[in-house]
């Protein structure tokens, strides 16, 4: 297990590493953040956005440019934004507990619904029942996002007035963000709980905790579900990537102030060193939660311990 | 004690009738089925697959319920220890489940399956104490781990804090035992608990449920298909066919004088290990139809007796010489070999034109991995095959291609060795086709039609798909495809393992005429000594990766010359009542053949004790 570990770590580390030069490349192609940040005014010379550009050491070559980065981000400086010269570890700081908050918040959500959903279509396989919840799994997975999270706000907040329609203020105002992130995963969740209760359901050990005579709960949420646990928490490590994606436009429906919205702000602003600063530490977020679930596998099956 | 008086009936099943549910009607799987069970005594229920055996003794606790089962007619009458009889058919689900691993527990065919991977096998055991005993988790845990000595597993206070995956399959069903023991049962079902099992770890388990039985008092059900295992655990038997009793006896009624014709048939296809003393030769099973209420035809007794002289001494067929053959199992970080599984370890033997050679080992011994190495599947490490005289490493491309016509191979699992997308027609034209031994069309055609009248399959099968095959027709099918390119050599990898009694005899004696009329060669990879009784020339026994007796059938069988070979032909259950034989409570492992890279296995000599009757001169040793 040590040694898998440090070979997931050192995996992980590469991973970031490549992020990094990636993103440092492809936020070049985006644009001339000059243009953008005199506003494509007329009375602009291409002396000032020459001038702009140097300001802002655009003019260096890209290997310049990128291992400067670097050595910021091995000193824990991702350098100022251009829009206002705010240092972006300080942008990051403020944003990043809002959308760890509505990520684990979306996650939670997800399981909460997927898992008793799941389990109930696995033991009622064939029935009305389960072919609600496989139909209902399936609108739910062909929602797109912001169309999902408008239908929220019409009818949770305009029409019943229940919730507040965006904005960061209390626990209340974090449900509809939540539901809708975690509802677009719920969708694909059932199916792999339903799938994975399945095989595990027909296992001779699930026969034979019956023949002990326990009581089918404990069969099914003690015995089974444990077993079924480790595919579903492989996913939710793949989903992660996509929910923080997701994130990005939910965010901004929602006028939550968090990485999305950085995120939003600085590609619309061509603002490289904020975007930058903000996808690296997604990297390393995303990273960091797969290698939290390889150790979670190590927790839930001893087959992975003691390899 | 756990059982009341002796004699007074404990079950009373009572007209049983078990249907599945299904589109075209329901399907009925046992079929009025009545006996009784009284205590403690041992009811051995015996059949073929589909017989409905299992699925009676599941129905008895009501897991059939959540197989999608119903039970339209019948009862089932228990008497707990206390009260009057409760009808387990009707009863509501809180009492059944008081009952379940209470009053009746069960053990399983697969201890491999059998216990949940992520729970410590304490925990396990301890949950049904916990749960009807009331005691609390401490003490359930001290009878837990009392329990695991008692079946007389090693060093019971560090396994019980073990993972199932840590234990070996006979240790698991030792572990399933002492489970099914934990609340001392009035009646204890066992589902085929040792056929999964190597054959000395069967007569290990055997023999451990029976001293418990003696111990506890325990009324036993034992589910097998195993007429050995039923003779040497039952008091009584009852003998079901597609969901019906067709007889009932005790052991000694039922083996000495059947009187249904399929429990005769069944019988007649056992093959019984000492049965051959004194035939040089192999010889047919005696097969009698199974039709009902009909004698069998005076022939197929007479055919019983053909044996064969098919070998021919001139130049040996196939000639292995110090073949060694060893899997990495661990690295160091740095990717080098840290231990390694000694599959194969310096073996030598040679096959005639015509002959049958047996590879006999437990699991692990490395008879299956020769088999693959001989069938180029895998490459040897060290070592030379030569075929007809012919280094397999000396081969061009196009040499080794041809020999993978000369040789064939057939599976353990006619299910899994089929394609199920493609028509049997195609499965046998194939091989034809790739090797070009048959023009495409109507030449292909009747070449097809020819090889399924060889096997005894009708023609007019060619169209159809495995799924539409029983399992014994498969296997004639997988046998017709290895013919259809005129091998010289067949490998039988326990080709017949997975086949039912009287099946696994016709395939068997279908196998021997083949080599009668081709003069095949034969080398039959199995676990099981009485088959290879019957259809071997010569034998040569695997232990660890080694040879360590080979000799001719007589000689293996009649003058055992290395302990192994004894205690394995020791082990094999006798098919007569009458000739139980007391074995002590042993609790030996196959040890594991994997040891470190540092740490290689001595290789043992093989002396001759008499001519072609070779005998390693000393016990292979495990590694440390």
């Amino acid at each position: 297990m040590a040694l898998f570990l440090t070979k997931r770590f050192l995996q992980a580390l590469f991973v970031v590493f490549a992020v990094t030069l990636l993103v440092a490349w492809a936020v070049r192609l985006s644009g001339d953040p000059a243009i953008m940040l005199t506003g494509g005014a007329g009375s602009v010379t291409e002396q000032d956005l020459v001038n702009i550009r140097n300001a802002l050491g655009l003019n260096r070559p890209f290997h310049e440019q990128y291992l400067g980065f670097l050595y910021g981000l091995l000193h824990g400086d991702l350098g100022n934004s251009f829009v206002g010269g705010t240092p972006v570890t300080q942008l990051v700081a403020k944003a990043l507990p809002a959308t760890l908050m509505l990520a684990a918040a979306a996650i939670f959500v997800s399981i909460a619904l997927a898992v008793p959903l799941g389990i109930r279509a696995a033991i009622k396989r064939g029935s009305a029942e389960d072919q609600a919840i496989r139909i209902a799994s399936l609108a739910g997975l062909s929602f797109p996002n912001f169309w999902l999270a408008l239908m929220m706000v019409l009818v949770f907040s305009i029409l019943l007035k229940w919730l507040p329609p965006s904005g960061f203020d209390g626990p209340v105002s974090l449900i509809l963000p939540a539901v809708t992130a975690g509802v677009i995963n719920t969708a694909a969740n059932v199916r792999l709980v339903r799938t994975s209760m399945l095989e595990t359901l027909s296992a001779q050990y699930i026969m034979v905790a019956r023949a002990k005579g326990l009581a089918e709960r404990v069969v099914l949420y003690k015995h089974a579900l444990r077993n079924s646990a480790i595919p579903l928490v492989t996913y939710v490590g793949i989903q992660f990537g996509n929910l923080v994606a997701g994130l990005v436009v939910i965010e901004r429906v929602f006028n939550w102030p968090g990485m999305g919205s950085l995120a939003f702000d600085a590609v619309a602003g061509r603002d490289y060193p904020v975007l930058q600063g903000v996808v690296t530490v997604f990297a390393i977020l995303i990273v960091s939660v797969n290698l939290l679930i390889d150790i979670l596998y190590g927790l839930l099956d001893p087959r992975i311990r003691t390899e | 004690m756990a059982s009341g008086v002796t004699g007074e009936t404990i079950l009373s099943v009572e007209d049983l009738t078990v249907e599945f549910p299904a589109p075209q009607g329901a399907v009925r799987v046992v079929d009025g089925l009545s006996f009784d069970l009284v205590a403690g005594k041992t009811l051995a229920v015996v059949g073929e697959s589909g017989s409905g055996k299992s699925i009676t003794a599941l129905s008895i606790l009501r897991l059939t319920d959540h197989l999608g089962a119903r039970i339209p007619a019948g009862r089932l009458l228990f008497r707990r220890s206390a009260g009057g009889p409760i009808d387990l058919t009707r009863a509501d689900d809180a009492t059944i489940r008081t009952i379940r691993g209470n009053d009746i527990a069960m053990i399983f065919q697969e201890p491999m399956t059998s216990l949940n991977p992520v729970f410590t096998v304490g925990d396990q055991i301890a949950e049904a104490i916990v749960l009807h005993q009331g005691v609390d988790r401490r003490e359930a845990r001290a009878r837990a781990q009392a329990l695991c000595e008692k079946v007389r597993l090693p060093d019971a206070a560090r396994l019980i804090d073990r993972h199932p995956h840590q234990l070996s399959g006979g240790m698991r069903q030792r572990v399933m035992i002492a489970m099914a023991l934990s609340c001392q049962p009035r009646l204890l079902i066992a589902d085929e608990p040792t056929t999964a099992l190597d054959v000395t770890i069967q007569a290990q388990i055997l023999a451990t449920i029976r001293e418990l039985q003696a111990e506890f008092g325990t009324t036993v059900i034992f589910i097998t298909h195993d007429m050995g295992v039923v003779a040497e655990m039952a008091d009584d038997v009852v003998v079901m066919r597609r969901g019906r009793k067709v007889e009932q006896g005790s052991v000694a009624e039922v083996f000495d004088a059947p009187k249904h014709p399929y429990t005769k048939a069944l019988l007649a296809a056992v093959p019984k290990l000492g049965s051959m003393t004194g035939t040089a030769l192999p010889a047919l099973f005696p097969v009698l139809a199974v039709t009902e209420g009909l004698e069998p035809p005076p022939a197929a007794i007479a055919k019983a007796q053909a044996v064969h002289d098919t070998v021919s001494h001139e130049a040996p067929l196939l000639e292995v010489e110090g073949l060694t053959t060893r899997f990495t199992v661990e690295r160091t970080v740095f990717g080098r070999p840290l231990r390694r599984v000694h599959a194969v370890e310096g073996v030598d033997f040679s096959l005639w034109p015509g002959e049958t050679l047996a590879l006999v080992g437990e699991s692990g011994s490395g008879k299956s991995t020769i088999g693959k190495t001989v069938q180029q599947l895998l490459t040897p490490d060290a070592g030379c095959i030569r075929f007809e005289g012919r280094d397999y490493a000396a081969m061009s491309a196009a040499g080794k291609r041809r020999l993978k016509r000369e040789i064939q191979y057939i599976f353990q699992d006619p299910f899994a060795s089929l394609d199920p997308r493609k028509t049997i027609g195609y499965s046998l034209a194939e091989p034809m086709l790739h090797h070009g031994v048959v023009a495409r069309g109507a030449a292909a055609r009747d070449r097809v039609a020819e090889l399924l009248r060889q096997v005894g399959l009708d023609r007019a099968h060619v169209d159809r798909y495995p799924h539409e095959f029983s399992g014994g027709q498969r296997q004639r099918v997988c046998i017709a495809r290895a013919l259809s390119v005129d091998p010289k050599l067949i490998i039988a990898d326990e080709s017949v393992a997975s086949l039912d009694v009287s099946i696994r005899a016709q395939i068997i004696n279908l196998l021997m005429e083949l080599q009668q009329r081709r003069g095949l060669a034969y080398l039959f990879i199995t676990h099981d000594m009485a088959v290879v009784e019957r259809v071997s020339h010569r034998v040569a026994v695997m232990y660890l990766g080694q040879i360590v007796e080979i000799g001719s059938r007589a000689q293996v069988f009649e003058t055992p010359y290395h302990p192994y070979t004894k205690k394995l032909i020791a082990a094999v259950p006798v098919p007569d009542p009458h000739r139980r034989v007391e074995r002590g409570l042993v609790t030996g492992e196959i040890p594991s053949p994997i040891r470190r890279v540092d740490d290689p296995p001595r290789r043992a000599r093989l002396v001759e004790v008499a001519p072609g009757h070779l005998v390693a001169d000393a016990e292979v040793s495990a590694a440390a």
